[in-house]
C-alpha cells in the first residue's frame, strides 16, 4: 500500500514545486530567495508535528502497553532527524540572502536545534541497550520530558525577540502570505507529509520485522 | 479502565506536568535573557557594562541613513526612542530605510559601533505589484 502513497505523494510534491517556483510571484521584500518556503515550511511543520506522535505513541505505550505504539517511537525518530535537519539546512540557507547571517542564537533557531539533538539522542539511547523492553519504557519517558520543547519552539517567536520572523499561517487569523504564494504552500506540506508518512511505514516495516523477527510469521513472509 | 492503568495514566500525566513545570521555571528564571536583543527604549533603561558586545534590534529611522563611503550610519528606532549606530561594511540586501533590523557592536559615547547587521524579514509574503496596489 505505502508505495502508492509515495508515488503519489513525490508526483503532488514535484507539482507543488513547479507551481511555487516556477508559477508563484516573487516575494515584495525578498525575491525569489523566499521560494525555499516550500521546503522550509513543510520541514519544520513535520519537525514538530512527528514529535507530537511520538509523545502520544509513547503516552500509548505507557499507559497499556501496546508494543506497537513502542516500535513507532523508534520508527519515527530517524525521520523526524532528518526533517528537523532539512529544517535547519533550508532555514540556514534562507538567512543568508535576507538576514544577512546563517546563524544566530535566537529563541526559534535554538530551540529546533535541541528539537534535533533530543531526536539524535533518542536514537543512539535505544540502540545503546541491549534489553528492547527496558529500552521502550526509558525512550518513552523521555519522549513525554521532552515534549515540552514543542510548545517553546511554537511560541518562541511570540515570548522572546528573535531574528526569525512570527507564524505566517495561524489557526486564528487570516494567513498573511498572499494567496497566489499560499496555494502551492498548502500543496507543498500536503506533498511532503505522503512521503514522510511513507518514509515511517517503511521503517516501521523494517523495526516491526527486526523485534519480531523470532516469531513464525515473520519466518515464514521474509 | 481498570486501576493498573488508571495508576499508569496519572504517572504520565504527572511526568509531562513535572517537566512542564520545571521548564516553566527556568524560563521565567531567565526572562529577558533570551530576548535576542533589546529595542532602543530597552537600551537607554539599561547599564550596559563596558566592552560588552550588544545586539539592538529596531527600524531603520526614515531619512536617517548617511552614506559615506563604505561607512553607513543611521537610527534605529522603536517609535518611542531612537540610538544612532554607525557601520562600515556591506548591509543586508533587505537593508533600507523603514525595514527592520538588528545590530551587533559596541556602544561608544551613545552610538553603536556595529560589527554585524542583520536585517529581519516579516511573515508578510505578497507580489510585488500588490504591494505597489495598495500604496
Amino acid at each position: 500500500m505505502y508505495p502508492y502513497i509515495l508515488y503519489f505523494s513525490v508526483l503532488f510534491y514535484a507539482f507543488a514545486l513547479v507551481w511555487g517556483l516556477g508559477f508563484a510571484p516573487a516575494d515584495y521584500v525578498q525575491g525569489n530567495s523566499f521560494r525555499i518556503i516550500y521546503l522550509h515550511v513543510p520541514a519544520s511543520f513535520l519537525s514538530q508535528s512527528l514529535y507530537i506522535v511520538m509523545a502520544i505513541a509513547a503516552g500509548i505505550f505507557l499507559i497499556w502497553k501496546v508494543k506497537l505504539a513502542a516500535y513507532m517511537i523508534k520508527s519515527i525518530a530517524p525521520v523526524g532527524a532528518l526533517v528537523t535537519f532539512i529544517a535547519l539546512i533550508s532555514g540556514s540557507i534562507w538567512g543568508i540572502p535576507t538576514w544577512g547571517t546563517w546563524w544566530q542564537w535566537d529563541a526559534r533557531i535554538t530551540s529546533t536545534l535541541i528539537l534535533f539533538i533530543m531526536y539524535l539522542g533518542l536514537i543512539s539511547l535505544h540502540s545503546s541497550f541491549t534489553n528492547f523492553e527496558k529500552a521502550d519504557k526509558f525512550i518513552s519517558v523521555l519522549v513525554l520530558i521532552g515534549f515540552v520543547n514543542i510548545p517553546i519552539i511554537k511560541k518562541s517567536v511570540d515570548w522572546w525577540s528573535t531574528l526569525h520572523q512570527p507564524a505566517s499561517i495561524t489557526l486564528t487569523n487570516k494567513p498573511s502570505i498572499d494567496p497566489t504564494m499560499l496555494y502551492p504552500l498548502i500543496f507543498s506540506m500536503i506533498g511532503f507529509s505522503g512521503i514522510i508518512v511513507s518514509l515511517i511505514i517503511l521503517s516501521s516495516k523494517v523495526h516491526i520485522f527486526k523485534r519480531e523477527s523470532h516469531k513464525s510469521w515473520v519466518k515464514r513472509n521474509v | 479502565m481498570n486501576n493498573l492503568r488508571r495508576k499508569r495514566l496519572l504517572s504520565v500525566v504527572a511526568l509531562v506536568f513535572t517537566s512542564f513545570l520545571g521548564v516553566f521555571l527556568i524560563l521565567k528564571a531567565l526572562n529577558s535573557n533570551l530576548d535576542y536583543f533589546y529595542t532602543p527604549s530597552e537600551m537607554i533603561n539599561i547599564e550596559i557594562p563596558d566592552k560588552k558586545r550588544v545586539k539592538l534590534g529596531g527600524m531603520v529611522q526614515e531619512d536617517s541613513v548617511k552614506r559615506n563611503g563604505t561607512n553607513i550610519s543611521f537610527k534605529i528606532t522603536d517609535f518611542n526612542h531612537s540610538i544612532d549606530v554607525s557601520y562600515n561594511g556591506v548591509v543586508p540586501d533587505l537593508f533600507k530605510e523603514g525595514s527592520g533590523i538588528v545590530a551587533y557592536g559596541l556602544i561608544v559615547d551613545e552610538i553603536l559601533i556595529a560589527e554585524d547587521i542583520f536585517a529581519k524579514h516579516d511573515e508578510n509574503y505578497m507580489p510585488p505589484t500588490i504591494e505597489i496596489s495598495k500604496k
